[in-house]
């Protein structure tokens, strides 16, 4: 359900192995979020992401559990890169099954916003003009409060 | 000896990462210890922040909290998110 990958992440296959899994859920959302190449210093030539396992990968399985827990899902996915990427290399993958697509697009929205914000990674850019630490956007915060419940994340 | 880590921005000033280290016995918690390591990685004031958070063993923890010469222990900038 949770993994993280230090080689090359290719969203086609994520998905075609994530579809074998659930063939029996009628509607599967998948989002695929890569390594863009402008960045706040000038074109992007790497992004490199540090996690802290086990923190990160905990923090991971509790958002998985949240979704779970608040919409009707059959399975879900979420696998991220971490080391030295490229511009436009997959950076991280997340697939939520359901019955019905709201479910689906609900919960892989939810834990998109939680690995913008919450998730214990830390993130390098490097550009011409030199390397740069990334934190989260004022937007990412606000995507992620739309989901506050008490007790939440 | 205690096994420290070190992530984020923290990463471009301490070398390497993650070293093996014998606490002395003046360090007994985790205030002692930032301060312990500043002065002796002449650091500044880099570890005197509280946006730093540290994990013992890991578990993110409130501080002051005691650690020992066999604890597990991480230096945390905020995360950037994935």
């Amino acid at each position: 359900m949770i993994e993280l990958r230090e080689t090359g992440l290719c969203a086609c296959e994520a998905l075609q192995a994530f579809e074998a899994r659930v063939d029996d859920a009628g509607a599967i959302v998948s989002f695929s979020g890569r390594v863009r190449r402008g960045g706040n210093g000038g074109d992007v030539t790497c992004l490199h992401l540090q996690a802290y396992s086990p923190l990160t990968e905990r923090g991971m399985t509790a958002a998985a559990d949240q979704a779970m827990d608040r919409w009707p899902l059959t399975a879900l996915s979420v696998i991220h890169r971490i080391g030295d990427m490229a511009p436009g290399e997959t950076i991280v993958f997340v697939a939520t099954a359901a019955r019905h697509r709201r479910d689906a697009f609900e919960a892989a929205d939810f834990l998109m916003d939680y690995l913008k914000t919450e998730a214990v990674f830390w993130k390098k850019e490097t550009t011409p003009s030199g390397d740069n630490w990334i934190e989260p956007r004022a937007q990412d915060y606000q995507d992620q409060a739309r989901w506050a419940r008490n007790g939440d994340i | 000896m205690a096994r420290l880590s070190f992530f984020g921005r923290l990463t471009d000033s301490v070398f390497p990462a993650e070293q093996m280290l014998s606490l002395p016995g003046t360090v007994r918690d985790t205030h002692e210890l930032r301060q312990w390591l500043s002065q002796i990685w002449t650091l500044g004031d880099l570890l005197d922040d509280p946006t730093i958070r540290i994990a013992v063993n890991d578990d993110i923890v409130s501080e002051p909290h005691p650690v020992s010469d066999q604890d597990r222990i991480a230096f945390l900038p905020p995360v950037g998110g994935g």
